[in-house]
């Protein structure tokens, strides 16, 4: 399973890069509309995986411990909107899916997470401070789901760190 | 930057796990799973023979991961087990409720309860309550912080296993770790 490393990730120290993309067909989330509570924002390649707790299923049972550093998350990956609507749906999702569709991949560019061999998003992972500031972010080799815990140890040390 | 830097077993196993196997055996397969999962099904007997092969060179830890959002049962069961596990039968209620997963209602549960002669009174009681729900979700925490990513999630000898896990694979792992 070898993983591209063409991928530059923006590190920690960086200013988060603005986007704006559809969480459903008629709704717009942006950046700016998570200011002033940490943020979390999960890569990921394509919805549908076919296995229990994948990593958005995951993020779903674990969204009360997200929640206790008031830090909200949205998923990212290049699937369409309606197919985001449907995948939720689906698995129950408590968080937005945010669909990096057109220009495809725009955002996952400039956060540095594209891969264009496959034309799918990394499995990356990006914690945002309030005032929009990338305090860790983390490259998962794309088949392995990274889980939650350098996540929380992350949200933890930045609520320490007050 | 590995995959694996964080992933390690927080906290290690200790008194207050379910462990099956002698505490001096060179290899702890540690298993989070959830009751519910087809998964962790599957994974029910790959792990029972591979306790077979290995005997007393392994013990087995089983902590609790119910993915409740996607298994309506999965948290129920493991109070269940839980529960048995409060009249010294935790194992044999984890085997019942891998060998009947797809019936895991609560009324299932007090059945389970029946066969395996716990003092049923007290496991409804107990169940209701939700006496043992405190210490499922602690499991589910500490697999959180453990870096589980979703269900079962093995570790051996504290650090976690990524590969597949057919009897093959998980042997070869143990064998590397051993």
């Amino acid at each position: 399973m070898a993983t591209e490393t063409a991928s530059k990730i923006l590190p920690a120290g960086a200013a988060a890069p603005d986007f704006s993309l559809h969480s459903t067909p008629d709704q717009l989330v942006s950046l700016s509309d998570f200011r002033g509570a940490p943020l979390i924002l999960a890569f990921y390649p394509a919805d549908w995986s076919p296995v229990c707790g994948d990593q958005m299923a995951l993020y779903n049972e674990v969204l009360a411990e997200f929640h206790k550093f008031k830090a909200a998350i949205v998923g990212i990956s290049v699937d369409g909107s309606w197919c985001h609507a449907a995948f939720a749906l689906d698995r129950k999702l408590h968080f937005p899916l945010l669909s990096d569709f057109e220009p495809k991949g725009a955002v996952a560019r400039k956060y540095g997470v594209y891969r264009d061999s496959d034309g799918v998003t990394e499995r990356a992972l990006f914690v945002i401070d309030p005032k929009g500031t990338i305090v860790w972010s983390y490259l998962s080799p794309v088949g392995v789901n990274p889980g939650a815990d350098g996540i929380l140890d992350a949200l933890e040390a930045l609520t320490s760190k007050k | 930057m590995s995959a694996t830097a964080s992933a390690k077993l927080k906290p290690p196993v200790g008194a207050n796990d379910h462990i099956e196997g002698p505490a001096k055996a060179p290899v702890t397969l540690l298993e989070y799973g959830d009751y519910e999962c087809p998964y962790c099904g599957e994974a029910y007997p790959i792990v029972k023979a591979l306790q077979e092969r290995l005997g007393d060179q392994v013990r087995l830890v089983f902590r609790n991961f119910p993915l409740a959002e996607a298994h309506p049962h999965a948290e129920h069961a493991a109070e269940a087990a839980e529960a048995a596990a409060a009249q010294g039968k935790f194992w044999e209620m984890h085997d019942l409720l891998y060998e009947n997963q797809d019936a895991l209602e609560d009324q299932d549960l007090v059945q389970y309860a029946e066969a395996l002669k716990l003092d049923v009174p007290r496991f409804v009681k107990e169940m209701k309550a939700g006496a043992h729900l405190e210490r499922v979700r602690a499991d589910f925490s500490s697999g959180v912080r453990s870096g589980v990513n979703g269900t079962p999630t093995f570790f051996i000898n504290g650090a976690r296993h990524d590969g597949p896990f057919d009897l093959r694979s998980l042997l070869a792992a143990i064998e590397e770790a051993a």
